[in-house]
């Protein structure tokens, strides 16, 4: 994320500077100003006690073999939209940044080394270039002279842009000065989600089976399940699924009491194996009603091929009222490769109008975009207009599960479609369910890295929701910002929500004692401002999203995200802002 | 009057795809000598729907179902209207009247020459004063000591295609004028069409000189020198050939061509390479094609969208005018613009560049300027290429289509540029093709005279401008540094989409989607009035009590949408006609529906409707109000599977 920051900043640092510490090194400046916030207030010097300066100290220490050049003179920035700057090139454990010359305004340029995906180097003679390709598909160029100097620099930015060790990585030392660790962690938790709906207490209760993380792994701590199955049967039941995912409700329809249930793929196996207890607990899930559906994400031949690797689905014979029903939703490397191509296709300003065309055929991103938005409808239609309830489940439960409850539940329920509903619900079925962020946000589209588990499904969630936002301009409480935002959190982030795999681990690292919660961060009145949707008007019904190829457009305020016409876009919002202000304004006196 | 068989056929179905309806509307459908009517029978809504005859691109009769004979209507708004009738006779009557209605021969037939709006002769007159061209030259800076008005056609005599008042340089003497214009495909000499005073520099058109493979003269050589001499300080003017090169070369071998270079001292030839109407034609006609496609793939719709190529011609339109305007306002130098015979591909490329030039052109006022002046005066072929009367199949061209499309694309990339809305270029294009009213009429200003249009029609212009409100871009900001002066687009291929609201047919059919456009005018007006309210209060406040005002911090109030109701229900199509129609009997059924076709005005699908929906959905009645909001079919239509789910994969 690039934030530049304003004389208010320069004038810190200059007091900063002269406060006796005068002798330590630009690079010890430049990381006590990041310690100062980004958010966007300026803190004053005093404020930087010695546990702040400790803290960075130490993990100076630990990121500092990795630093051979930590500052250099004379370099030049060129970034899109801007003209070419030249100035003070820094490198932290966590962050470049760079100062320009400019005496009456300079400006900074800040940029986590996390957000970095793939760097290249082009030496001629004396001085060398270096192209960065940012994970928010930004593309930066600096001119460093001196060779060493840019081979040094280069070396720093490959290896700490990548660093494995959670506890290593920023959010465990970002500390702006107006939150704290003390602040709540989350929105909200199961048992809280399960007090406010009180509808579902006599058939529902909540489990803490998994207290421990050993039922399964990627499940939080309490989940919410069948009032008439026990903890044991819960735990036989999460034998039978592929990683222990035994089926949980994510979601209740108050207008009818239908439920959407999410779990992993059965392990039937080839020998189709069966298991009591989870086809009762499914069978407690309808409880009186005909029948349920299942969706399953996968195709009917590939859930078949399941079987051979100990996998599977569940079969007519043991589960008779259930329905199941096959739509491929495309996960993983496919995924992966899509977004790769999308975004090479809008990096190239050179192709003529056919190329474009059959490069944006070719990626299948909007086709992928199709499919996700057609399952969810179908999930919802399940719910909101037959009246049935659904299990939905694809291999493993944590990607294209969570895409299509997700999207489901923002058509149905208006309370998901406020801002602090979408987060809430973003938290529940993404970070609390068990998405595995860091492995599958390791690497965006540019990196020449081999694929190991990286798929944009969180982006394509994202680029799902815009979708409904842009054919619902009204409906959803949330702008496109916040999207962009989360788009460029989930990849590299001050922030701790989206670190580790899953509650287990956010645990075992005490993500939570130890960082700031996003969420928490967005909500707060500043922030608030510029995610909210000035346009939102809340409506009970259901929102269908047509998924006819024409309604269906590319994302351009992401995809095309640093060119002229995203500018103008904004300054449209900006607009459309400003009159719902003074309209308000008025509607007041 | 003798063509209509039948006029009045009961117990029709008709099922309007492109208005979002799903379930065919049983009722009555007359045919007057204008329109086609359409009354449901359900007598709480009695819905009518109108086809104005002159409307109407081809009627199909496949082959007969079970239930009746069936006629499809494909309109030139490129609205498909579906019409089931019990009788195979009726069908066929109906069939052969509006096949004939919808072919007009002659001018008198023509709709705009009955159509009678209820205004007096001097409204009727002001309306054809409403855009003076003449004003527009003067806004401008024209005349002045480069560029003068030059007598030379005011007979038509020297081009019979052109206006009678014509701008030229000041030193271009009447001869270098009729001898250019001889050594000008159809005498279509250079002039004048926008002068830039910022940089002096001026766009000029013309037509494709008749210089075969080695043909010169003088006087046109001379001519460019004038356009070049009247751009002070510039050593060279360009002249931009929109054709592919390899169409202006072949033209040669017909006496026509290209300058030649070596002949011209000081010009830089440009080829932008716009296609023929030819290929134009044929596009278009993939694009609606693909506009129509019922349930495709992703993959299937990308592909028609490649294959129809229509992106790709309408980014080189605007590739022509972000050439000249560059030339113009970033290098002050002058652009001379032509194509064979110089009023389709330059008239887009010359209306493109002023459009980048001057804000004026993107008012709702300026647009209707451009139009008149470029499209209008300058003869573009109207009668011809919209197909007023049955004619050459292959005279008929989307020209307009197209410049109308390139300003909706650069609306998309300016959204606070324009004053006006998507709803004014969409109904300025069912008026091109409506005859409704005598603007687009004929092919030249000669002919128009010759028919004496403004005595016996309307104009459109003013019409349009008393419905400006309705016209009007809430996010239109003067002020905006994105609006001001010159506009800058980006022409990547990634920036151009398809025009749904032109093309797409299933858009329409969508949600009355929630619009933020529709929202924020009402918002905005309804702060003016507040506003007004307000200084009104305060007046009163302080005469009667002498003292100023403080106000006090009251709550901020929820948003009022039931005032925005109101507004959206938008202007009254014709389903606000309260006599209901209870034809007796055909005489008094035809005369019923002539009387309406001429009393008021006809609903000339303008997509007003869906937004009328906007808000005033009652929660209480889920049912019918998530049908309406529903993609479902939709949704069900896409799946692989055959879209039903009981569909079981079960292969136990």
């Amino acid at each position: 994320m690039a934030v530049h920051v304003q004389n208010k900043r320069k004038l810190f640092l200059d007091s900063y500077h002269q406060t006796n510490r005068a002798q330590r090194s630009r690079e010890r400046e430049a990381v006590a100003f990041i310690f100062s916030g980004e958010g966007g207030e300026v803190i004053c010097s005093r404020r930087l006690d010695h546990r702040t300066i400790q803290i960075f100290d130490r993990q100076l220490m630990e990121l500092s073999e990795h630093i051979k050049t930590a500052n250099v003179e004379d370099a030049v920035l060129r970034q899109p939209l801007h003209p070419a700057a030249r100035g003070t090139l820094c490198v932290t454990g966590h962050h470049l940044l760079f100062s320009d010359r400019e005496e009456s305004s300079p400006q900074h340029f800040l940029l986590l080394l996390r957000n970095i995906d793939a760097i290249e180097k082009r030496m001629s003679g004396s001085s060398g270039t270096i192209t960065i390709k940012c994970k928010d598909l930004c593309v930066l160029q600096l001119d460093i002279p001196g060779m060493e100097q840019c081979l040094n620099i280069a070396r720093s930015i490959e290896t700490l842009s990548c660093l494995e060790n959670v506890s290593e990585m920023y959010p465990f030392f970002y500390r702006p000065s107006d939150q704290s660790l003390k602040d709540q962690w989350g929105l909200s938790s199961t048992e809280k989600h399960y007090s406010q709906m009180t509808d579902l207490h006599d058939r529902w209760r909540v489990s803490s089976v998994n207290r421990d993380y050993s039922v399964c792994p990627t499940y939080p701590q309490a989940v919410i399940v069948p009032k008439d199955i026990n903890d044991e049967m819960l735990v036989k039941a999460a034998k039978f699924r592929h990683g222990g995912r035994f089926p949980v409700l994510c979601y209740y329809h108050r207008k009818n009491g239908m439920v959407i249930m999410r779990s992993s793929q059965p392990l039937t196996g080839a020998n189709r194996k069966r298991c009591r207890e989870d086809e009762l607990l499914l069978q407690a899930v309808i409880d009186g009603s005909d029948k349920g559906y299942i969706i399953d994400t996968r195709s009917s031949q590939q859930a078949q091929q399941a079987r051979m690797t100990g996998g599977g689905f569940e079969s007519k014979s043991c589960y008779s009222c259930w329905k199941r029903l096959h739509r491929q939703v495309e996960r993983g490397k496919a995924l992966q490769e899509s977004l790769i191509k999308l975004v090479e296709a809008c990096g190239n300003d050179s192709h003529n109008m056919d190329r474009w065309l059959s490069k944006l055929e070719n990626s299948k991103w909007l086709s992928h975009v199709q499919t996700a938005l057609s399952t969810a409808g179908l999930l919802a239609e399940c719910v909101e207009r037959d009246g049935h309830s659904v299990l939905v489940h694809c291999s493993e439960g944590t990607d294209s599960t969570l895409l299509i409850s997700t999207v489901a539940q923002l058509i149905m329920d208006p309370c998901c479609r406020t801002l602090e509903g979408f987060l809430a619900l973003l938290e529940r079925e993404w970070v609390q369910a068990g998405h595995p962020f860091q492995k599958r946000c390791a690497h965006s589209a540019y990196s020449h890295a081999r694929l190991q588990q990286e798929s944009p499904v969180f982006l394509l969630l994202l680029d799902c929701v815009w979708q409904l936002l842009h054919q619902f301009p009204l409906a959803l409480g949330f702008s496109e910002a916040l999207l962009l935002r989360l788009a460029t959190e989930a990849y590299a982030s001050s922030y701790g929500t989206f670190l580790c795999n899953s509650d287990k681990e956010r645990c075992v690292s005490r993500v939570k004692e130890k960082t700031l919660c996003l969420f928490q961060a967005l909500l707060r009145p500043k922030e608030r401002r510029c995610y909210a949707n000035p346009l939102y008007e809340r409506t009970e019904l259901a929102i269908w999203p047509s998924v006819h190829p024409q309604s269906l457009q590319l994302w351009r305020g992401y995809f095309l995200r640093w060119t002229q016409q995203a500018r103008h876009l904004e300054e449209a919002q900006e607009e459309i802002r400003n009159m719902v202000i003074l309209w308000e304004k008025m509607a007041l006196t | 009057m003798e063509h209509l068989r039948t006029p009045k056929v009961e117990n029709v179905h008709l099922l309007d795809r492109s208005s979002g309806q799903r379930r065919a509307s049983v009722g009555t459908l007359y045919l007057s000598a204008t329109h086609s009517i359409f009354v449901e029978d359900n007598p709480e809504t009695r819905k009518e729907t109108w086809v104005l005859h002159s409307m109407v691109n081809s009627v199909e009769m496949p082959s007969n179902s079970p239930a009746g004979s069936q006629l499809i209507l494909r309109c030139k708004d490129f609205r498909v209207l579906q019409i089931l009738i019990p009788q195979e006779r009726d069908c066929l009557d109906i069939h052969a009247s509006l096949v004939r209605l919808s072919r007009p021969e002659k001018y008198s037939e023509l709709y705009c020459l009955s159509f009678n709006p209820n205004v007096n002769k001097e409204e009727r007159e002001e309306s054809w004063s409403f855009i003076d061209l003449m004003s527009d030259y003067r806004r401008m800076g024209v005349p002045n000591n480069l560029w003068v008005m030059t007598a030379a056609n005011s007979e038509y005599r020297v081009c019979d295609t052109y206006p009678s008042e014509l701008f030229v340089p000041k030193s271009a003497a009447p001869t270098i004028i009729t001898g250019s214009s001889r050594f000008r495909s159809r005498g279509r000499f250079p002039v004048l069409s926008y002068f830039h005073q910022d940089t002096l520099a001026a766009v000029c058109r013309c037509s494709q000189p008749l210089s075969g493979f080695s043909g010169r003269c003088q006087e046109d050589e001379m001519m460019l020198q004038a356009v070049m001499r009247s751009n002070p300080g510039s050593d060279f003017i360009y002249v931009v050939d929109t054709r592919p090169k390899l169409n202006a070369m072949a033209n040669r071998a017909a006496g026509k061509g290209y300058e030649n270079e070596d002949h011209y001292t000081n010009i830089k030839l440009q080829f932008i390479g716009i296609e023929n109407i030819h290929v134009m034609r044929s596009s278009q006609q993939k694009i609606i094609d693909v506009g129509e496609m019922r349930s495709p793939s992703m993959t299937d719709f990308l592909w028609g969208l490649e294959n129809s190529g229509w992106l790709k011609h309408i980014k080189a339109i605007l590739d022509a005018g972000v050439f000249i305007a560059r030339a113009v306002a970033d290098e002050g130098i002058s652009v001379l613009v032509h194509c064979s015979d110089g009023w389709d591909r330059t008239t887009q490329a010359c209306s493109v560049a002023s459009l980048l030039l001057d804000p004026y052109y993107r008012t709702i006022r300026g647009l209707m300027v451009l139009i008149e002046k470029d499209w209008i005066s300058f003869g573009h072929k109207f009668s011809h290429r919209y197909a007023h009367l049955d004619g050459d199949p292959k005279e008929v061209s989307p020209v307009m289509d197209q410049f109308l499309e390139c300003v909706w694309q650069l609306s998309e990339q300016f959204p606070c540029a324009f004053e006006f809305n998507e709803r004014f270029l969409l109904t300025i294009h069912t008026h091109v093709y409506s005859c409704q009213y005598g603007t687009f009429l004929g092919n030249s200003q000669r002919e128009r005279k010759e028919l004496r249009l403004p005595e016996r029609t309307h104009s459109v212009w003013s019409q349009l401008w008393k419905d400006r409100v309705d016209f009007r871009n809430p996010l239109f900001k003067a002020d905006l540094s994105q609006s001001q002066r010159v506009l800058r687009p980006n022409t990547t291929p990634y920036c151009f989409k398809m025009w749904k609201g032109l093309y797409s047919h299933i858009d329409k059919s969508m949600p009355p989607c929630q619009s933020p456009a529709d929202f924020l005018s009402a918002m905005r007006e309804e702060s003016q009035q507040l506003e007004e309210e307000l200084t009104n209060h305060q007046e009163r406040i302080a005469a009667l009590t002498g003292r100023p005002i403080v106000w006090e911090k009251t709550e901020v109030l929820k948003r009022r949408t039931t005032h925005l109701q109101q507004r959206h229900l938008g202007p009254d199509p014709p389903t606000s006609y309260i006599q209901p129609i209870t034809g007796h009997g055909q005489a008094v059924a035809l005369k019923q529906a002539n009387q309406m076709a001429l009393n008021k005005e006809p609903n000339l699908y303008l997509p007003t409707e869906c937004h009328s929906k906007l808000k005033d959905h009652d929660p209480d009645d889920c049912s019918t109000c998530s049908d309406r909001e529903s993609g479902v079919a939709d949704l069900r239509s896409r799946s692989s599977s055959g879209g039903d789910y009981a569909k079981d994969p079960d292969w136990e």
